[in-house]
Formats: structure tokens, sequence, C-alpha cells
């Protein structure tokens, strides 16, 4: 007995160390990574795709080979033995140093890709030399570090989804759910727009399923002007993206919540969800966390819809009599809409809104007021003293670089997989309001069932805390949520299910919960 | 301010203080020695598992108890003076009440076997035996075996938890079968194969007669009544629970095998109440038994004292019983009345299905005059909670239960489901000709 760590009486050793099949699996993989990582110091390895693809393989294979060693010879259910005393899992150290390595690369990735062998004008060197035969292959162009990142982002999905669906392979929610976002990312992310860019060299990047505000730059200028020169396809495109924000996204939100995009089809969801899985648990369940996370998301979403506005008011006209669309009938049309949904929200669902009203009352105000003022006092292509390109850069460092890759995916190990999804995902805020408003779903809890064991909220990716909504039997409607049914799947009295219902009865606040045989009204009208 | 203090800080105590906040302003102090913030009880197992650290098994945060003036005491209550309405500490202090509620759950049972108090045999039911298991069994290298006395709930998860661990676990259940008391037998079967696939060295129909000591009073071996020596390093007694009362044997307050209480959950000594797994009724209520140690009763009891402490009266009055459990990977449900073979009802017939390959398997009891539906156990299938106690208050017939069956279905999206062959198998087995409805949400929702 004496040697034992007295300094973790409730936390033993791992009662999972690794077994020889997944030693000898993360050699493998980590010789693959070990290729690529070689390259950085410009060794000449000769074929360039015979090396790529071994490297590419061995990664491959060595996820999928520790995957089975880990999950194979299991029976099918909940596997979380020992999370919480593994280092990777657990904030310890390997997990920090994961967090480090990962935030350090994407540091590289978007600020120094010449350190990875971008070279411009002129033929790519490094690591990024490896990938040009793929890259030619696909759209004939030489690679990018955006296309050697959209690679690995790929082949990590695919690796990774296939241990998430070992995992859970119990569930066929989570089976399915994984091969689509499988599915969205190799061929709308990765393989269709490389192709688009072949056949139409005229045609903007466009990868299909993302929307704005996710693809904040999608109505720039020199999008539109692609979009609008590339005659009837780039016209389609240009018309799908707009339908896609206020038809297509409100439709499938209203039937299946915002999951039909965040766990189904996006790409961060994706990664979030395989890669990430096991991090899922570390996000922060405290009540200040949601605090913060409400007013940095709600913040994200005004500030996108601000520079989208700013950015198509500074290359719009003012003559009548050339377009029918004007720098001041865009801003009319903007305050309109932002108008016409303000008082839906507060004249309809005024009662199911309360403390996110106020967010969504001064969203709307400082939306309006910004808008009033680039039209009073803005000179051209500045709003108020700024240019609206500055504001479009300071988006795209400050959220499209920082938070959702640098902080949203390095600090996986640290803050949990879904950190850009939670704080800083416009796309997700906006479905938020749309699933919390409108939609058929919700969470629905099993009577009296829970036993507050608390599965649901530390498997939360989200950081909602489920069990306050369980253990009172109420059904959650939270706008963050995204479906992705782990709660469901971990809770070991079923009493989770996510479900698209009717919309009565879908907000249930209860008096006393199943089980005491009480007249409810007669309580109710007793107090 | 009136001064409600409440002993122990379990599902039902934590309940109660909740409730009467909600309800009042009055004073409330909760006293407990086990730990100073409510747990899950029942969660224990994940922490040692490692699903979950302890903090994730308190479903409050720390500050909610101040931010909701709940005093909290770490404290162990020795005495109850019902004549100056005060409860002493073994710290010495004593603490003042205007009402009084005992909440003081369970102790684990244990039969006098030769060796039960040596070091390393333990139960499973406070944070301190959690402790003492981590201390117990950290690994399989200190732990060479375990034993695990008892054919219940606390033993299956004692077992999944040792075997998380790789422990190697021998099971001595003293029925024929596992949990066989409770469930029918084709479904304790299920769970018989289903042990020992997880390589739990099941022994059934098998009493524990001594545990041997080493030289330094720990356990090395338990002797069975079969004549057989196991060597070990841990025994776990889960044989069952009682009520934690000893503190009050001089109190004054009736005891029977619980703090005796009447249906409003009062003593016999006024401004005293008892809740939870310590309560024991004078008249069972229904089918149920006068004491019952289950995680919801103790909630629904937490519920309606509160009512009655923040003045409406109300009588302890479950509805429709339902208790759920998870047997390594399996997933179980009740609702309402589904007897053993040994307890079975003269008016009870089953209706049993199992699925040809899977651990899924329901059990319908109905009855044999009136095909009225009594209770449903459900394994490996999620089934809805409130439809349930619908059917059972409108004591709805076992072929409308079926016919309606779909509407039921709580699993997760995407699920196999198995109604179909459910219903043809009562077809075939009964003559009837039952068709399943498709799911109405205007059914489940009761909308018009």
């Amino acid at each position: 007995m004496s040697t034992l760590d007295k300094s973790m009486s409730l936390s033993g050793e791992p009662p999972k160390a690794l077994n020889t099949n997944q030693k000898i699996s993360v050699l493998i993989g980590m010789t693959g990574l070990g290729i690529l990582v070689l390259q950085l110091f410009n060794l000449q390895l000769g074929n360039s795709a015979l090396w790529l693809s071994i490297s590419l393989l061995l990664i491959f294979l060595g996820v999928f080979l520790f995957s089975q060693a880990a999950y194979a010879h299991k029976h099918e259910g909940i596997k979380n033995d020992g999370v919480w005393f593994k280092s990777i899992s657990s904030r310890g150290l390997l997990g920090w140093l994961t967090g480090i390595a990962l935030t350090g690369f994407y540091i590289v990735l978007y600020f120094y890709p010449q350190y990875l062998g971008l070279v411009q004008d002129g033929d790519n060197t490094g690591v990024i030399a490896l990938f040009d035969p793929l890259s030619k292959a696909l759209s004939g162009n030489p690679a990018s570090q955006w296309f050697v990142y959209g690679t690995l982002y790929t082949v990590g999905i695919l690796a990774f989804g296939i241990k998430f669906m070992w995992k859970y392979r119990h569930s066929g929610y989570q089976r399915l759910r994984t091969l689509s976002v499988m599915f969205f990312q190799t061929a709308f992310a990765f393989i269709i727009p490389e192709i688009m860019a072949r056949l139409n060299g005229d045609l903007p990047y466009y990868d299909l399923k993302n929307m704005w505000p996710l693809n904040y730059y999608n109505f720039e200028r020199y999008r539109v002007n692609g979009f609008i020169d590339a005659g009837d396809i780039g016209l389609a495109m240009l018309l799908f993206g707009i339908l896609s924000i206020f038809v297509i996204s409100p439709i499938l939100t209203y039937k299946y919540g915002k999951r039909w995009y965040c766990s189904w089809v996006c790409g961060c969801g994706a990664l979030a969800e395989t890669v990430g899985d096991p991090f899922r648990q570390l996000s922060d369940k405290s009540k200040f966390a949601w605090k913060v996370e409400r007013w940095v998301v709600h913040s994200v979403v005004v500030f996108v819809t601000l520079m989208t506005t700013a950015v198509i008011y500074s290359y719009l006209g003012n003559d009548t009599s050339k377009y029918w669309l004007t720098k001041t009938s865009f801003l009319i049309g903007v305050a309109v809409i932002l108008t016409a949904v303000f008082a839906w929200a507060m004249i309809y669902k005024r009662d199911q809104l309360q403390k996110d009203a106020r967010y969504g009352a001064i969203s709307y105000f400082v939306i309006i007021m910004v808008l009033l003022g680039m039209h009073f006092f803005s000179g051209e292509g500045n709003i108020f003293l700024f240019k609206s390109s500055t504001l479009r850069t300071t988006y795209s460092f400050l959220i499209g670089s920082i938070f959702s890759g640098v902080i949203g995916t390095g600090f996986y190990p640290i803050f949990g997989s879904r950190v850009w999804c939670r704080f800083g995902c416009p796309m997700a805020a906006i479905l938020g309001f749309q699933q919390r408003l409108f939609s058929r779903f919700r969470i629905t809890t099993n009577g009296g069932q829970c036993i507050s064991c608390g599965n649901c909220s530390t498997y939360c990716e989200m950081g909602i805390d489920v069990r306050a909504y369980a253990q009172k039997g109420e059904n959650i409607v939270r706008s963050s949520c995204v479906g992705c049914g782990i709660c469901s799947a971990v809770c070991p009295r079923g009493v989770l299910k996510l479900e698209n219902g009717p919309q009565e009865g879908r907000i249930n606040p209860t008096e006393v919960l199943l089980g005491n045989d009480v007249d409810l009204m007669e309580l109710v009208n007793r107090k | 301010m009136e001064h409600i203090v409440i002993i122990g800080n379990g599902i039902s105590g934590v309940t109660l203080a909740r409730h009467i906040r909600k309800l009042s302003n009055k004073k409330i102090t909760l006293v407990s020695s086990e730990a100073k913030y409510f747990f899950s009880r029942t969660a224990l197992m994940y922490v040692y598992m490692g699903h979950m650290k302890f903090e994730h098994i308190q479903p409050y945060e720390n500050r909610f108890w101040e931010k909701n003036r709940i005093n909290l005491i770490n404290g162990h209550v020795d005495k109850v003076l019902t004549k100056e309405k005060t409860v002493s500490l073994s710290n010495g202090n004593t603490i003042a009440y205007d009402k009084l509620v005992i909440a003081t759950g369970s102790k684990p049972n244990k039969f006098g076997w030769p060796g039960q108090d040596l070091e390393g045999v333990q139960g499973l039911y406070s944070k301190q035996d959690l402790e003492n298991l981590e201390e117990n069994a950290p690994n399989k290298n200190q732990c060479k075996r375990a034993v695990i006395v008892g054919g219940g709930l606390i033993g299956i998860e004692m077992a999944e938890m040792l075997r998380s661990r790789e422990i190697p676990v021998t099971f001595l259940v003293r029925e024929t079968s596992f949990w066989n008391g409770v469930l029918p037998n084709g479904e304790s079967e299920m769970i018989n194969e289903h042990i020992r696939e997880h390589h739990i060295d099941l022994r059934l129909d098998t009493n524990l007669k001594e545990i041997l000591s080493d030289e330094n009073g720990r356990a090395k071996a338990v002797v069975t009544d079969k004549g057989e020596t196991i060597a070990c390093d841990v025994v776990g007694l889960t044989a069952g629970v009682t009520p934690n009362t000893d503190f009050l044997k001089d109190s004054g307050i009736e005891l029977g095998k619980g703090v005796k209480v009447n249906r409003l959950l009062e003593t016999n000594i006024k401004d005293i109440y008892a809740i939870g797994d310590c309560a024991e009724q004078h008249e069972a209520i229904g089918l149920r038994r006068p004491v019952e140690a289950v995680w919801y009763t103790g909630r629904m009891m937490g519920e309606t004292l509160a009512q009655t402490l923040c003045g409406n009266p109300m009588e302890y009055n479950p509805g429709h019983w339902f208790n759920s459990a998870k047997f390594l990977d399996i997933e179980y449900q009740t609702y309402g009345w589904v007897f053993s073979e040994r307890n079975k009802k003269d008016y009870e017939k089953h209706f049993h299905w199992r699925h040809p390959e899977k651990k899924i398997c329901i059990t319908m009891a109905f009855h044999k005059e009136t095909g009225e539906f009594l209770g449903i156990n459900n394994f490996g299938i999620r089934l809805r909670h409130e439809l349930f106690d619908r059917w059972l208050n409108e004591k709805r017939s076992i072929q409308y239960v079926l016919e309606h069956l779909k509407d039921a279905n709580f699993d997760p999206e995407l699920y196999a489901t198995y109604e179909d062959a459910i219903i043809s198998r009562f077809n075939t087995d009964f003559g009837q000709n039952i068709q399943p409805k498709n799911k109405s949400w205007k059914r489940i929702l009761n909308l018009h």
C-alpha cells in the first residue's frame, strides 16, 4: 500500500495505459507526421507524390490502428474509462504540449507560411512543395499553405472520424452524423472547390456548404465581381449564397435545429467532433463562462453584420439611374430587414426571450445607430473614420485567424473542442437565435428518471449544464446546443433525447417532477 | 424566522432545502459529515472509472448554497434532544431547531460475517467508501483480485468499476440467478450472460461464509459455502442497505427498520420529520415497500415535505412506480409493476420478448383476466416515462399499450426499432392480431 500516491486520493493512475498495438500505431502515425516535419528543413526527398502518399497513409493508418486497438475488442457502449486520468485528455503535460504545438502550427500557418515553404512567384519548397503534385492533380495550381492545411484537415477528419464511429458504434445517430461530416468535408470543402477552380478559372473559390457570416468575405467586391463575370454559374452561386442565408438555413433550422449544420455539415464542427472528441469534457460549464460566451458571440455577430454592410456599402454607387441598388437603398434595405426580424422576435417571442432579449436589443440598437452613422457621417469608402477595408482586415485577423484557428483549434486540449463554435462563430450564433426562437428542435428529458450524475454536462462540448435542465425535467432549448447528441449517448438512465417535435409544449418549466401524484393546477392555485 | 435543520445532504435533504427556499424565506441549515457540498451518490462509480472528476458529480456550483441562503454545516450529529429541540454534534456544538428533518439515508448491510470489519472489506455507498476503494484497489497490481458479495445494483456497479481498472473480480450471488428476486427469469438470465461477457467471475447460488485475515488485519481471502477459498485483496459487501438511524436510539423518536413516519412524513414527535432512505411508512403505500432506498423516492419526499413545511400540508403520494439502472452496458428502465417469479401476484401474467442476437429484451406484465397493463421492464431500449405514467393512470389494456408502443420509444434518432418484432411476438404467443400504430406527436403530448 505504501507505494500509493496519496496526493490524488480520488483519481488514481490511468486504468488504461497504451497497449502494445496502440504503441505501435502511435509509432506508425508519428512516422507519417515526422516525414512532414522533416520537410520543414527542406530535405529533398525526391518523388514528392510518393513521399506525400506515404506520409498521409502512415498518419491515417496510425490513427486507424490506434482506434482498432482501443475499441475493437470492447463491447459496444460508452467507453470513457480513465479519460480524466490520462495526461492528454485532462489538461496534463501531454495536453499542454499538444495545445502549444497546435497553436504554434496555426501561427506559422496563418502568419508565416514562408516557413512552411510557400514561395510567391516561384516554386514552393519545404512541406508545401510536397503537396504540389496533389494540388496540381486537383486544381492544376501549385499548393498553397491553405491547400496543405485543407489536406491535413480532411485526413484528420477522415481518420479520427473512423475512430469516433468505432467509439460510438452503438449509436446510429453518431455513426450517420459522422459519415455526413466526413462526406461534406471531403467532397464540398476539399475536392469540389478545387475541381471547380479547374473547370472555371474565373470563379472564386467557393465551399458551397459555407454560408455568410461564416464566410464573411463572400460579398466582397472581388468575389461579387468574380461571380458576375463568371456568367450564369457564377450568378447562380451568388444567388445561392444569398438564399442560403435567408431561406435555406432558416427552413432547415426550423425543421431540425441548428444541428443540421453544426453537427452534420460544418467543417469546424467536423474537426471538433472527430479530432477534438478526446477533449470535449474540458469545456467550461460555469455560469461565468456562459456569461462570457453570450457577450462575446453576440458581439461577433454585431461586428460581422456591420463589417459586411460596410464592405458592400463601400463599393456601391450613388447613381440611381445606373443601378437600383445604391448606397442609400442598400442601407435602408438592411435596416428594414433587421427591424423586421427584431420586431418579430420582440412581439411574438417576447416571453421566450427574457435575458437574451437584452442582448438582442442592445445588438439591434448598436447596428442601427452605426448604419445611420455610416450614412450621414461617412465619406467615400470610409465608415466613420475607418476604411471599410480596415474593418475587414481587423475582423479577418481577430476572428478569422486568431479566434477560429489559433485559439479555436489550437486550444482544444485546454478549453475543449468547440471553443470557436461556442464563443466565436457568428454563424452558430445566428442559427442559435433561430433555433431558440422558432425551431422544432429540443432535447427532451424523460420524466423523473434523472439521477443528476453529471455525465451529460461533463461531456457537453458546448459547455451547457445539461443536468441543470434534466434534473428539473425541463426540455433543453438552449441556442448554443449544436445537437451533437453526446449527452444522450452518455446518459446512463436514458433521460435525454434529441427531438424535432411540435412547438406546442416545447418550453415546459415544471413545478413538480413526475413521480409525485399531485394535481399540478391545484398546487399552483393554492400558492 | 423559523429555523429548519436538515440532517443529511443527500438527494432528499437537498431537494427539501431547495424547495423550501423556492417557497419561503425560512432559515435553512443542512448538516452533513460526509461532504460539505451535495454530490450525486449514484455517480460515485464514474469518478473511480475516470469518466468524471468528483467536482463534476456536484450538481450545483459551490456558491449556489450561499446565494440561496442555505447554511452548510460539516459535522456529525450524535444526538437529537427532542425536549430541548436541539441536535448535538460530535464536536460538542449544538444546533437549535424549530423543525427538524432526518434525511440520513442508508448504510451497507453487514450480516455478522466473520472478518467483516477487516481492512480491505468495504461497502460502496458514501464518499468515504469511494476514497477507501481508491486506497484498497488503485490498480490491478495492488489489488490482484476483488470479491464482491451480494447480487444487486451496487454489486454490479462495483464490479464494473473494478473491471475498468482490469482488476479480476469474483462476484458471489446468493440467488440462483442475478437479482432474480426482482427481475423475471428471462431478464435475470440475460444479465448473467452479460456479466460473464465482461470477464467477471460470476458465482451464482454461492454464499460468503467467512473472510480470512492476514497477519496485519487485512482481508486476504474469502471462504464460500461451497467450501472454496478465494484469495483476494478487497472484499466488497453490497448485500443491500439499511436505514442509518443508530444515533436516534435513545431520542424517543419511534423507530422500526427506519424512522417511522406517517403519510405527511411526520415522526411521532412534533416538528420532527424523516424523508428518504431512512424513512419508514407505517403502512406500505400500494405495492411499495415501507422503506424504499431509491433515488427518486427520496427526491419526491423532499418535494412533498417542502410543501408541508411551507404551510401547504401535503401527503407523500408517490405515483406509479418507476426506476432505472445500468448493468454494465445495458440500460434498464421500469414503469409500473413487473414482479419476479418469486414475488409474482396470482393475477399477474407476463409477456417476454428478447432480441435473437443483441442484449435487448422487455417484459410486460398484465392482468390475467382483464388484460390491464400493469408494468414493463425494458433492457436496451429507452421508453418515455410520461406515456407509461399516463397509460397506467388510464388503466390501458396491454393490447392498447402494444398498439401505441411506437409513441413511447425514447431511443435516440436513427436507432433500430423493435416494436414490430415485439408485437408480432405477442401476436404469436397470445393468438392476437395487433397492428402497431405510427408514432403520433398529438397522442404523445396529449394535444387536441
